[in-house]
C-alpha cells in the first residue's frame, strides 16, 4: 500500500507540476527575472502548494503515525550552517542559469530531448559527487 | 522570452504539489522532497532509506507527461532557456547544491515552508536570492538570452 500510494502521490506531484506551468524553464527562469519578462506564475504555485500543504501537514501531526507505515520521518538536523548555506547558493545559480529544479527535470525525462536529457544526466551527477563528499567529509544523518 | 501569466493554472497545480506532499506524508511519512528522494536512490546509500516507496514515488512523476499527453493529446509548453553546455552546469549546480544542502524548491520550499522549519526557510530564502541575482546577472549583464 506504501508503494502504491507513493505511486499516486508523485503522478499526482508530476501532474501538477506540469499543470502550474513550472516544466516550462522559461517559465521560471521569467518568475527570476524582475528586471525583465517577469512572470509571477512560480509565486502563485508555491501559495496553492503551501495553502494545501501546511494544514495538510498540521493533520498529520496530529496522528501518532502514517497509514500505512510505522513512523512519520522528521528531518534529523536543525541547525542552520554552512553546509545548507551554500548548497542552496549553489542550487540557486544552477536553477537560474537553467531553470530547472529537480522536480520538474525528473518529469521531463519523458520528453526524451537531448536538452533535458544533458540536465538531468548532469545533476544525477552532481548528487551522486555531493553524496560522495558528505559520505567522506562525514555528516550528521541526511534527510 | 516572454511567458503568460497564469494565476489560475499555477495556483491550481499548486495545490495538486501541496496535496501529493500531505498524501505522501499520511500514507508513507516520508517527505516528497524530489531531491532527497532521487538522490536516496543513487550509491553510496545509506540505510534507512526506502527503496520502494522512492522508485514508485519517482515512477509516478516520469509517467505524469505520458499520462497529460493522452488525456489532452498534447504535450505541456517548454521552452529551453541555455544551450547544452550552460544546462549541463546548471544540471551539476542543481544536483551537487540540492544534494549537499539536503533540499530543493519541493522539500525546503513546498515542505519545509509548510511544517515551518527554520532550516527550509533559511535556505528558500538564499536559493531565491541567489537565482534571482543569477538571472538578473546573466540576462541583464551578461546578455545572456
Amino acid at each position: 500500500m506504501q508503494i502504491l500510494s507513493a505511486l499516486i502521490a508523485g503522478l499526482v506531484f508530476g501532474l501538477g507540476l506540469i499543470i502550474s506551468g513550472m516544466v516550462n524553464p522559461a517559465k521560471v527562469q521569467n518568475f527570476l527575472d524582475i528586471a525583465g519578462s517577469w512572470d509571477p506564475s512560480l509565486a502563485f504555485v508555491m501559495g496553492g502548494a503551501i495553502a494545501v500543504a501546511a494544514p495538510g501537514f498540521w493533520l498529520c501531526g496530529q496522528r501518532l503515525k502514517p497509514i500505512f507505515a510505522d513512523i512519520f520521518q522528521k528531518p534529523a538536523q536543525s541547525n542552520i550552517d554552512g553546509r545548507l548555506i551554500g548548497g542552496a547558493s549553489l542550487f540557486g545559480v544552477g536553477w537560474g542559469l537553467g531553470g530547472f529544479c529537480p522536480g520538474p527535470a525528473i518529469v521531463s525525462v519523458s520528453v526524451v530531448s537531448p536538452a533535458t536529457m544533458v540536465f538531468i544526466l548532469c545533476m544525477i551527477i552532481g548528487m551522486w559527487l555531493a553524496k560522495l563528499v558528505k559520505t567522506i567529509r562525514g555528516s550528521p544523518a541526511t534527510a | 522570452m516572454e511567458t503568460q501569466f497564469t494565476p489560475f493554472a499555477s495556483l491550481f497545480g499548486g495545490a495538486m504539489i501541496g496535496l501529493a506532499a500531505v498524501l505522501l506524508m499520511l500514507t508513507t511519512g516520508r517527505l516528497a522532497g524530489v531531491s532527497g528522494i532521487v538522490s536516496g536512490l543513487l550509491p553510496p546509500r545509506t540505510t534507512g532509506q526506502a527503496t520502494y516507496t522512492g522508485v514508485a514515488f519517482v515512477i509516478g512523476l516520469l509517467v505524469a507527461i505520458p499520462i497529460y499527453l493522452i488525456a489532452t493529446g498534447g504535450l505541456p509548453d517548454q521552452s529551453m532557456v541555455a544551450g547544452l553546455p550552460v544546462l549541463a552546469v546548471a544540471g551539476l549546480l542543481v544536483g551537487f547544491g540540492t544534494v549537499l544542502g539536503n533540499g530543493c524548491t519541493s522539500g525546503h520550499g513546498v515542505c519545509g515552508l509548510s511544517r515551518l522549519s527554520q532550516r527550509s526557510i533559511a535556505a528558500t530564502i538564499t536559493f531565491m536570492a541567489v537565482a534571482f541575482l543569477t538571472v538578473f546577472v546573466w540576462r541583464h549583464v551578461l546578455g545572456g538570452q
